[in-house]
């Protein structure tokens, strides 16, 4: 394992440096905002390594709310009249530095999604691959942080390349692959750290683990049949305060639910690939105004089936969710994901 | 290959399908010969018809796979896409994506009997199926079939000329009903399709199968029939229907629990759906 020592004076222009190479994403606190946000940085901007908690996870830098896949013209005196046209896309390099090891573990989930043996969704995977992920340790978790119990953690390696943990006045970056490799050294970070520095990273990783207060259970969710915790009587309970605005699925970085819409502007289109919600109505309505998920009940309770059930059903790897926290911090109505896990897990299907 | 890109098309052939014109027939032509075989496909499956400006539609292919050089979907005007589909002239060009989803499971159904069920619209892949099945090449392989198809009345039974080539043959039984007809000359069956299957489908045993596809409420009330005729569930075989965008199981709308009606279906046995929600 080789961990690289950063002192924090070297970080700056280290940052600036990796910029000829690759596009740099991170979070920044915009002026007058609320809330901060992975952004792509420019010439001068470093990442913000005090504002990494966002409210929308950086799921948008590989899967972008709104996409192009095509462009098109509907003049019929064009050669090209009604054929699909990929745009420019631009696969260089890119990182995300700062990313939570969440938010990173996140996209390994949405990759068994969008990369499956019988297709592959090109926008979503060329970005990923393009993509190298410098994720930022988690040293003092949220109370809402319930990492540790989704196979993720405050320290967790899965889907990222290099680890970097703070200790005041410089970060050790553990490399875990070689793209995080590759990355250091473009910044020009190639300090190696001593042993006892390292031994610091497993001491770390322990008292942050250890602050996670927060758990959940699915071990007996699996056990019941689809059918059993579907027709389950709680739902109506875990469903009553909804207001169906969809936050919960936009700041979630596991959810990945997209709908596919045209626009026109006189006689040139582009067919877009847009953030969509099972939380809305429309999402299911059939033509006929058939809806077979038309109420508010089905919707959340697809929602957390979906997350908690189908999935560890079919890919038999864990739940649909990492723990951070998001969607019990910005539901307006205290839905929380944690006490819905519990009721679903704890529940006495009738015999 | 970008599974969001479709196979550009032509339209070579637009013919009304029913007589209140709500249906129309489309051919197409693929614009790159080689695009053809890319879209090899079996009876069962579906394609979205994809319209710049508008937007994508999945419908059920209704040509067989035994027919070369064009494919066909019978498509009934209801929402955006299709309607301006149904303002569409000949020669204008096109998109097509897929095929999509699964198929009837011939490999299983060979040797065996099949009876087919099909109501109103819904008889676009039944259609391709019964070509498939008629073929000389193929026909020697299954045992028999009976079909069951119904429509409102004579004017809305979808494909009128092969129904009528197909009542000539020996080697199916055709069982054609409408829901009530003042014509005096109809000579074929009245009464709803659940009726009709009472009537003169054949038992169920091990080795015969049947197909259903039609709209809700005649599958409600074809399925206590089938049950007393003695067909078990995972013989019963029905083409499910859902909101749709991507088709290749990704975008997230379509599922029955953890299934997806696109990519794990449309097609499965009432066995397997009995299993599921039923969110369709």
């Amino acid at each position: 394992m080789k961990v690289i020592k950063i002192d924090k004076k070297e970080w700056t222009s280290g940052i600036e440096q990796v910029k000829n190479a690759y596009r740099v994403f991170g979070p920044i606190k915009e002026e007058n905002k609320e809330f901060s946000a992975f952004k792509e940085l420019g010439k001068g901007v470093t990442p913000d390594l005090s504002a990494t908690d966002t409210r929308l996870s950086p799921k948008g830098i590989i899967f972008p709310q709104s996409e192009a896949m095509f462009e098109f013209t509907t003049d019929s005196t064009s050669d090209d009249c009604n054929l699909m046209n990929v745009p420019e896309k631009d696969y260089s390099p890119r990182a995300i530095v700062g990313i939570r090891p969440y938010d990173a573990a996140a996209f390994t989930l949405v990759k068994k999604n969008f990369d499956t043996p019988e297709y592959r969704d090109n926008y979503w995977v060329d970005a990923y691959d393009a993509c190298t992920f410098i994720g930022l340790a988690v040293s003092s978790p949220s109370i809402l942080d319930f990492s540790t119990s989704t196979k993720s953690g405050p320290f967790d390696e899965t889907g990222l390349d290099v680890l970097l943990c703070d200790l005041d006045d410089h970060f050790l970056a553990k490399v875990i692959s070689e793209k995080g490799e590759t990355f250091l050294k473009a910044a020009g970070f190639t300090n190696i750290a001593d042993e006892k520095d390292v031994q610091k990273i497993d001491i770390l990783k322990k008292e942050a683990e250890d602050k996670i207060q927060s758990r959940v259970f699915f071990d007996k969710i699996q056990s019941y049949s689809i059918l059993d915790i579907y027709e389950a009587n709680f739902w109506e309970d875990i469903s009553f305060a909804c207001i169906n605005c969809g936050t919960c699925t936009y700041v979630c970085p596991t959810c990945w639910c997209f709908d596919i819409q045209d626009e026109m502007q006189g006689k040139t289109g582009q067919r877009f690939k847009n953030w969509d919600s099972c939380m809305f109505p429309l999402f299911t309505l059939h033509t006929t105004g058939h809806n077979p998920r038309g109420t508010k009940l089905q919707r959340v309770r697809q929602r957390f089936m979906h997350k908690l059930k189908y999935f560890l059903d079919k890919y038999n790897d864990g739940i649909m969710c990492v723990g951070c926290g998001r969607c019990i911090r910005f539901c307006p109505v205290n839905i929380d994901i944690r006490r819905v896990c519990d009721t679903m897990n704890s529940f006495e299907p009738a015999k | 290959m970008n599974p969001y890109l479709p196979f550009p098309v032509r339209i070579d052939e637009i013919n009304i399908a029913t007589e209140d014109k709500s249906l129309k027939t489309f051919k197409f032509i693929f614009l790159n010969k080689d695009d053809e075989t890319k879209f090899a496909y079996q009876a069962g499956q579906f394609a979205e018809l994809s319209i710049p400006g508008k937007g994508e539609i999945p419908i059920g292919i209704a040509s067989s796979p035994v027919e070369k050089g064009f494919v066909t979907f019978t498509v009934n005007r209801a929402g955006l896409v299709t309607t301006h589909l149904h303002k569409m002239k000949v020669g204008d060009i096109m998109g097509i994506r897929g095929p999509l989803g699964n198929c009837y499971p011939w490999e299983m159904l060979e040797g065996k009997n099949i009876l087919i069920i099909g109501g109103g619209f819904a008889f676009t892949t039944l259609r391709s199926s019964i070509i498939y099945l008629l073929h000389p090449d193929n026909r020697s392989k299954f045992g028999d079939i009976n079909v069951v198809y119904g429509a409102r009345s004579p004017g809305m039974l979808l494909y009128r000329e092969e129904l009528s080539e197909w009542e000539k043959r020996d080697d199916i039984n055709m069982h054609i009903t409408v829901d009530g007809t003042d014509d005096p000359d109809w000579k074929y069956n009245v009464g709803f399709v659940p009726t009709i299957v009472e009537q003169k489908a054949p038992n169920g045993d091990a080795d015969t199968y049947a197909i259903i596809c039609g709209p809700p409420i005649m599958i409600k009330f074809t399925q206590p029939v089938l049950e007393k005729l003695g067909y078990d569930h995972d013989h019963i075989i029905m083409s499910l229907e859902n909101r749709m965008k991507c088709g290749i199981g990704m975008c997230g709308r379509c599922n029955i629990g953890k299934e997806l009606v696109c990519k794990d279906g449309p097609v499965f046995t009432l066995n397997q759906i009995n299993q599921t929600p039923r969110e369709y």
